[in-house]
Order: structure tokens, then C-alpha cells, then sequence
């Protein structure tokens, strides 16, 4: 997948991961790709819901040893 | 976390201490009022420019509540630094105060904004309880709102997610009542402050609930249902946010814990507060909605634990068996727990008559509803059973018997003072789920027509039985959710 940018927002609690991922999308273009690592496991439903509120897509997620990933396009 | 209040930092302060203050609130917020000496960090910035602090020295944490300096208190510890939190923030600091702009000192004054303040869930189970009128902002996302909120007869609610409100909360100001309380509540307490303090900066005074849905969820209200022959009682522990109703049984110096949650502590601490000691622990089946304390009580009282072969076969500890016919004697006086066989929601599903006037009737009966056979995926085996339970075994029971179930549904099936039970005889006009004739129609009722199963019940079921063993943090978000075991 082509990212553009990746954020980092493991150890952090909400509602830092979506504070954090809306800022970083404010840089971004329409149709770039945000990498983003979470922790919290109420990020999963969270980011969710909030790419789609926000107008943009959810590509991918997964999750791996307590580690959240998602790959949001800017809509 | 370390917590000082705002009064001791004040004496610290005039006695000339070399305090450093960390003020986490945004740049305008500080150009308003702060105490002379502190440094701006605003929140959103403080992992930027945490590298600027000394891991040597002592910080001070300052905000308008104490919501935010909270959460850098906690976000600084992890990285190793020495930080305390100013409990209440501003609002509290009754010291001298300069603003940006005039660099005029106040002498001191508090703050006349409006003001953010936690709530309990203790608080909040009492306002439920006494059907108080109050009002729900809940910030969680639309799904988890739907599936699970603080429920209550005169509770108005409004759910806006917290990630549509980053920007302000103009847009829901007006929806807000100023004429109720208000209580903003989230997942775990993070989200809530922020919105509330947002809210308070709009001139509105409201609460966040302490904790979240978490603490609400794990919230035990003891009540007292009624006396026994010999002078002992019976209690019933109500887990509000999720339904869950657990007994403890008392006679004679001596206690009978039935269906215990996790929360083993508030068992534990109200058998020292009667001054009781636990000498038996049951479980009236294998729990699939809620992680059973049942066996962590016993190994911590020494006492026996009990749970039915039936339900017990992939359980990797030892129990005793509880099978019918048994009687387990509290206290000296004769006060017999009678294990009566009363299968249909698991295989095992055990019932007590305790001093011949209780029925405890576990997850078979309840007061508006009836147990569900589904959730070790057998309801077609199971629903004869059940049919049987209910149908034959309990119908030859005495009438006046007080049903006391493991769970309730909905808040309206809570009495007056909070406590969950009907006489069997009641039910048996009463519930709908005891008065289907039909066979067929009854199968087709408890098969057919079954609401969603509990949050991640198969691991619940695996850890009751001992093969899985997670930690607290995910124990807590396994029971995420309402109990879902009945079926209306």
C-alpha cells in the first residue's frame, strides 16, 4: 500500500488517537493514505467510526500482538 | 498517580519553595488567568516537548480541572519523568493569578468559570435507583451506544461521538438542558472530560462519569431482600451496568456466596463489614456473559467452591460438586441451601431454596423473561430441559417462594429500593415465558427467536472453566456490553 504519512499512536488513550489522526489528516491531500498504530482497543470501533463521519475510507486494518493498524484515505 | 491539591502547592508557593509548574491547558486559556511562574505546555504538545524537561526534577501539572494535567501526569510518568497532579486545577487555586495581557496580579479569588465534576457510579446506580430526572450526554460512538448504555426510567439521553465535537460543542449546546443534571459519559473517562470541559467553558455546569462505562459496568449495589428464620439475611449484590445479581447468604458468624462477579473485593470487604467468614462459594451454572469470582473468593477464605458436574466438564480446577438434593448448612442454626436440578440454560443449571422462603433461580427464571438455551450452543438439546425446569419442577414448588434471579433485563424490573425478586406464584401469572401451553410454540420461542450472545461469551466460558486466564484490563473489556441471557 502506498502511504503517505504514518502515525504513532500506540500507548496513547482516548481520545488522543482520533485528536491525533485528524490533525495529521488536516495535512494531508484527498486520496493519500494515513498509517496509523494504535494500543487502545477502543480505537478499532473509534477510528472507525470516525473515518466514516469524516468522509473518508477505511482501506485495511489489523491487528497484531496488541498492535492496531489501519490504513485511512483521505476522502 | 501523585495528586497535591491546589492549597498545598499554594503554601509551598508563598513559603518560596522552587516549585515548577507545568500548565497542560491551550495558549488563550493561560492568556486568561494562570499562576504566576508556570510554564504553557499545551496538552496536545507535551510529547514534543517532553524533551525539554529534566527526569530529575519534580513537575507540577496544572490545568482548569485537573482532567487534562491528569492525563499528562499519567502520559509523563510512563516516560519515566517525576510529575504530580494539581487535583482540580484552576478551578480550585484559590492563589494569586496574573493574565497575559494586563500582567495585572490578582491577590486571589477563584475562578468564576463553570465547573467540570466527576461522578461516581455509585452516584449515578442512586440516581437510577430513586428515578431521579437527569441527563446523558454519552460521547461514544453510535454502535457502542446502541448495543449498551447507562439505562434508567427518566434518563434523557443524547449520544453526539466525541470525535464530532473536536471542533466545539456549539453545534449541541441547545440540545443540552440547563434546567437537569448533566452527566457526560464514555468508554473510560478520557473522552468525557474533554468534552466536558469544553462544555464548561461554554458556561454549562455538568459531570463525567468517573471511570466510564467500565466503572459503571463493575459497579456492585448491595441491598438487603429479607431476613431468615434464625436472624440471619440474605443480600443481594446488583450490578447495575450490567445486570448481573449475585447473593450472599448470612447466619450465625458464617456466609454462603451465590453467583459472585470478579469484583471480589466488595464481597470480601461487606463479609469483614458484618463481621462473617465465607465458608461457601457456588455458582448455579457455568457463566457465559460475566467472569465468575466464585472460585478466587474461595481460595481466599479457604472456602469450598461449588459448581455442577454437569456444566464443570472442561473445568482444569477443583470443585466440589453441586448436585441436587444437597444441603449446605450456614452458620450453626439449620439454614439449608437445597441444590434443586433445574436444567435448560446450561446442561448443569442448578437452583437453591435457601430457609425454605428463597428460590435462587440462576439464569432460568427471571422476572420479566426466561433463561436462554443457546449460549454453550445447544438449544435444541437444552430446550427440553428447560421446558421441563419450568413447566414440571418449579410448578411443584410452594408459591409463595421470593424468586431471586442471577440477572435482570431491563431497569423496570428493579423494586423500589433497588433489589430484583417477585414471589414464583406472581410469575407464574405474570411471566409470559411460563405461560405458553404449546410445546411447539415454546420451542419455536427459545430457538427461534434468540437475541445476539454476549460479548466474546466463548472466552468467558473458557476462562470460568480455568483454560484461558486474562489479565484485568481484558477481562474488563470481555464483559464490554449487556448480560443478553434471557429470552422475553
Amino acid at each position: 500500500m502506498n502511504v503517505t504519512k504514518v502515525l504513532d499512536a500506540k500507548g496513547l488513550a482516548c481520545p488522543m488517537p482520533v485528536v491525533r489522526a485528524r490533525k495529521t489528516m488536516k495535512e494531508m491531500e484527498t486520496g493519500e493514505i494515513l498509517e496509523i498504530f494504535t494500543t487502545d482497543k477502543g480505537s478499532v470501533a473509534d477510528l472507525t467510526a470516525w473515518a466514516k463521519s469524516s468522509g473518508h475510507e477505511m482501506v485495511d486494518q489489523k491487528e497484531d500482538t496488541g498492535v492496531f493498524t489501519f490504513w485511512i484515505k483521505k476522502g | 498517580m501523585n495528586e497535591v491539591t491546589a492549597k498545598e502547592i499554594e503554601t509551598k508557593l508563598s513559603a518560596g519553595q522552587p516549585l515548577t509548574l507545568i500548565d497542560v491547558r491551550e495558549v488563550d486559556e493561560v492568556a486568561e488567568v494562570k499562576i504566576p511562574g508556570s510554564i504553557n505546555i499545551p496538552l496536545g504538545l507535551l510529547e514534543f516537548r517532553m524533551n525539554e524537561l529534566d527526569k530529575t526534577k519534580e513537575y507540577t501539572m496544572i490545568c482548569r480541572s485537573g482532567g487534562r494535567s491528569g492525563q499528562a501526569t499519567n502520559f509523563l510518568e510512563n516516560y519515566g519523568y517525576k510529575v504530580v497532579n494539581m487535583a482540580g486545577g484552576m478551578l480550585a487555586w484559590e492563589g494569586p493569578t496574573e493574565d497575559l495581557f494586563t500582567k495585572n496580579n490578582t491577590p486571589g479569588g477563584k475562578s468564576e468559570d463553570s465547573a467540570v465534576t466527576p461522578m461516581t457510579a455509585g452516584e449515578v446506580a442512586k440516581k437510577v435507583i430513586n428515578k431521579e430526572k437527569f441527563f446523558i450526554l454519552d460521547v461514544r460512538n453510535e454502535d457502542a451506544f446502541a448495543d449498551w448504555k447507562i439505562e434508567g426510567e427518566n434518563i434523557q439521553y443524547l449520544n453526539s461521538p466525541y470525535f464530532d465535537l473536536l471542533d466545539g460543542v456549539e453545534e449541541i449546546l441547545d440540545q443540552i438542558p440547563t434546567d437537569k443534571e448533566v452527566v457526560v459519559v464514555c468508554a473510560k473517562e478520557g473522552s468525557s472530560i474533554f468534552v466536558a470541559e469544553m462544555l464548561a467553558e461554554a458556561g454549562r455546569d455538568v459531570h463525567y462519569l468517573q471511570g466510564g462505562m467500565k466503572a459503571w459496568s463493575e459497579h456492585l449495589e448491595p441491598v438487603k431482600v429479607g431476613d431468615l428464620k434464625d436472624g440471619g439475611a440474605i443480600y443481594q449484590f446488583v450490578r447495575i451496568g450490567k445486570g448481573c445479581l449475585s447473593y450472599m447468604i448470612v447466619s450465625n458468624g458464617e456466609a454462603v456466596i451465590v453467583d459472585a462477579t470478579r469484583m471480589t473485593d466488595v464481597f470480601l470487604d461487606f463479609a469483614k463489614q458484618l463481621n462473617v467468614k465465607i465458608t461457601n462459594v457456588l455458582d448455579t451454572h457455568l457463566h457465559a456473559d460475566h467472569i465468575s469470582g466464585g472460585k478466587k473468593i474461595a481460595e481466599a477464605v479457604n472456602g469450598t467452591y461449588w459448581l455442577p458436574p454437569k456444566d464443570a466438564t472442561g473445568v482444569t480446577f477443583d470443585y466440589e460438586p453441586l448436585e441436587g438434593g444437597r444441603v449446605i448448612t450456614v452458620g450453626t442454626s439449620k439454614i439449608d441451601i437445597q441444590a434443586l436440578y433445574s436444567p435448560g440454560h446450561t446442561i448443569g443449571s442448578t437452583s437453591f431454596i435457601v430457609d425454605d422462603a428463597y428460590l435462587l433461580s440462576g439464569d432460568i427464571l427471571f422476572i420479566d423473561s426466561i433463561g436462554r438455551p443457546d449460549l454453550a450452543g445447544l438449544a435444541e438439546d437444552w430446550v427440553g430441559d428447560l421446558r421441563e425446569t419450568l413447566y414440571r419442577r418449579y410448578r411443584e414448588l410452594a408459591e409463595d417462594l421470593l424468586v431471586l434471579p442471577a440477572h435482570f433485563m431491563i431497569i423496570e424490573e428493579l423494586n423500589e429500593d433497588g433489589s430484583v425478586s417477585e414471589r414464583l406464584g406472581t410469575l407464574f401469572a405474570n411471566n409470559h415465558g411460563l405461560n405458553i401451553e404449546d410445546e411447539q410454540e415454546f420451542r419455536q420461542l427459545v430457538t427461534g427467536n434468540l437475541p445476539p450472545q454476549p460479548n466474546a461469551y466463548q472466552e468467558i466460558r473458557q476462562t470460568n472453566m480455568g483454560k484461558i486466564n486474562p489479565n484485568e484490563e481484558t477481562q474488563r473489556e470481555m464483559e464490554i456490553g449487556p448480560n443478553r441471557c434471557a429470552i422475553r
